[in-house]
């Protein structure tokens, strides 16, 4: 047998070992939307607070956040006074309520703060199936155009919102040069 | 006992059949005995092959993720207004990307999942191929005594024949 030859279990070892000690570094959970690049998805609900009927279009002209969440979900709370400071900064926020009841979400923005232009109510949970949710908070990075560019899992606190300001203020730049270029 | 003689009435009326997916019964009843009972088994191999996207490792009859109510719900209702197979696949790829195929589709992405362990076992084979040969022609070389060699051997053996060997 050729000298090399007897390497070759040896360079195998080394190149499987190197794959699965990456693997043991990647986030299992960080599932690539289905989403993003593509406009946001058709629906017409009624907005939580008077009831107004809403469409994809009336996310159209401004950069959005649009951003899923609920009563029932405790991670909401922890993001919520976060939103309400970047809502504050002027940042555009909207909210889908996710399989609510009515009266305890508009409670929760009454004793909480309102971060969000309005709020269409989700009940049945079709508009988030139609985005992929598969929990709360999740929220949606939607440009000008009303296409969705980003999806972030998981809440949005000063701790994670650094790199998310990034991405934000990109889509905010480009919908300026589209304007006047 | 219950669920048995609900199953006994569904064969003998044949009105609607049933899915039985993570220990809950959907009822299918739209259309002829055949219909509801493809579209049963469609229900149940669909559940069992899309994946809840907010688990790790579950399919969607088995989680008790709220997501994977939903979408058994949804898969459901897609089943029993008679949506085939391949519409409703692509309706949850559009929506939570191809993360929930528990059968993966055959893309280039996916090449190497469906080819690779054939591609694996093929090499594994050559080599076995490649090590049995030379074996056998390592083996050819040592069968093949000279003359001279098996005459010393037989000295030898001959020697050790004659000496009291301890």
């Amino acid at each position: 047998m050729k000298r090399w030859a007897l390497f070759i279990p040896f360079i195998t070892f080394t190149l499987l070992g190197f794959l699965l000690w990456r693997g043991l570094y990647l986030d299992p959970k960080d599932i690539p939307s289905a989403l993003v690049d593509k406009p946001f998805p058709e629906f017409s609900l009624p907005t939580l607070i008077g009831e107004e009927l809403k469409t994809q279009s009336s996310l159209e002209g401004e950069v959005t956040l649009v951003n899923v969440w609920g009563t029932w979900c405790i991670s909401c709370k922890v993001e919520h006074p976060f939103l309400v400071e970047l809502a504050e900064r002027g940042v555009r926020i909207i909210g889908v309520n996710y399989k609510d009841e009515n009266d305890a979400a508009r409670k929760w923005l009454v004793d909480l703060g309102n971060p969000y232009e309005y709020s269409v109510d989700d009940v049945d949970g079709t508009l988030s199936m139609d985005l992929g949710v598969t929990g709360a908070p999740e929220t949606f990075f939607v440009d000008a155009k009303g296409v969705i560019r980003y999806k972030h899992q998981g809440v949005i606190t000063q701790g994670t919102w650094a790199p998310l300001e990034k991405i934000w203020l990109s889509l905010v730049d480009e919908s300026k040069q589209a304007v006047n270029p | 006992m219950m669920k048995y003689s609900v199953l006994l009435l569904s064969f003998f009326f044949s009105q609607w059949s049933l899915g039985i997916v993570g220990g809950h019964e959907y009822v299918f009843d739209d259309g002829d005995e055949v219909q509801n009972e493809t579209r049963a088994q469609l229900f149940e191999k669909l559940a069992v092959e899309l994946r809840c996207p907010k688990c790790q490792n579950q399919n969607l009859a088995d989680s008790n993720a709220m997501i994977a109510g939903d979408l058994r719900r949804e898969l459901y209702e897609q089943v029993k207004s008679g949506n085939d197979g391949e519409s409703i696949i692509n309706f949850m790829v559009d929506r939570y990307g191809e993360f929930v195929l528990y059968r993966p589709k055959m893309n280039t992405m996916t090449y190497v999942l469906w080819f690779g362990p054939v591609a694996l076992l093929l090499v594994g084979l050559v080599c076995l191929v490649f090590i049995v040969r030379k074996r056998k022609q390592n083996n050819a070389l040592t069968d093949d005594f000279s003359q001279e060699q098996q005459k010393r051997l037989n000295e030898l053996l001959e020697k050790d024949k004659g000496g009291d060997h301890v």
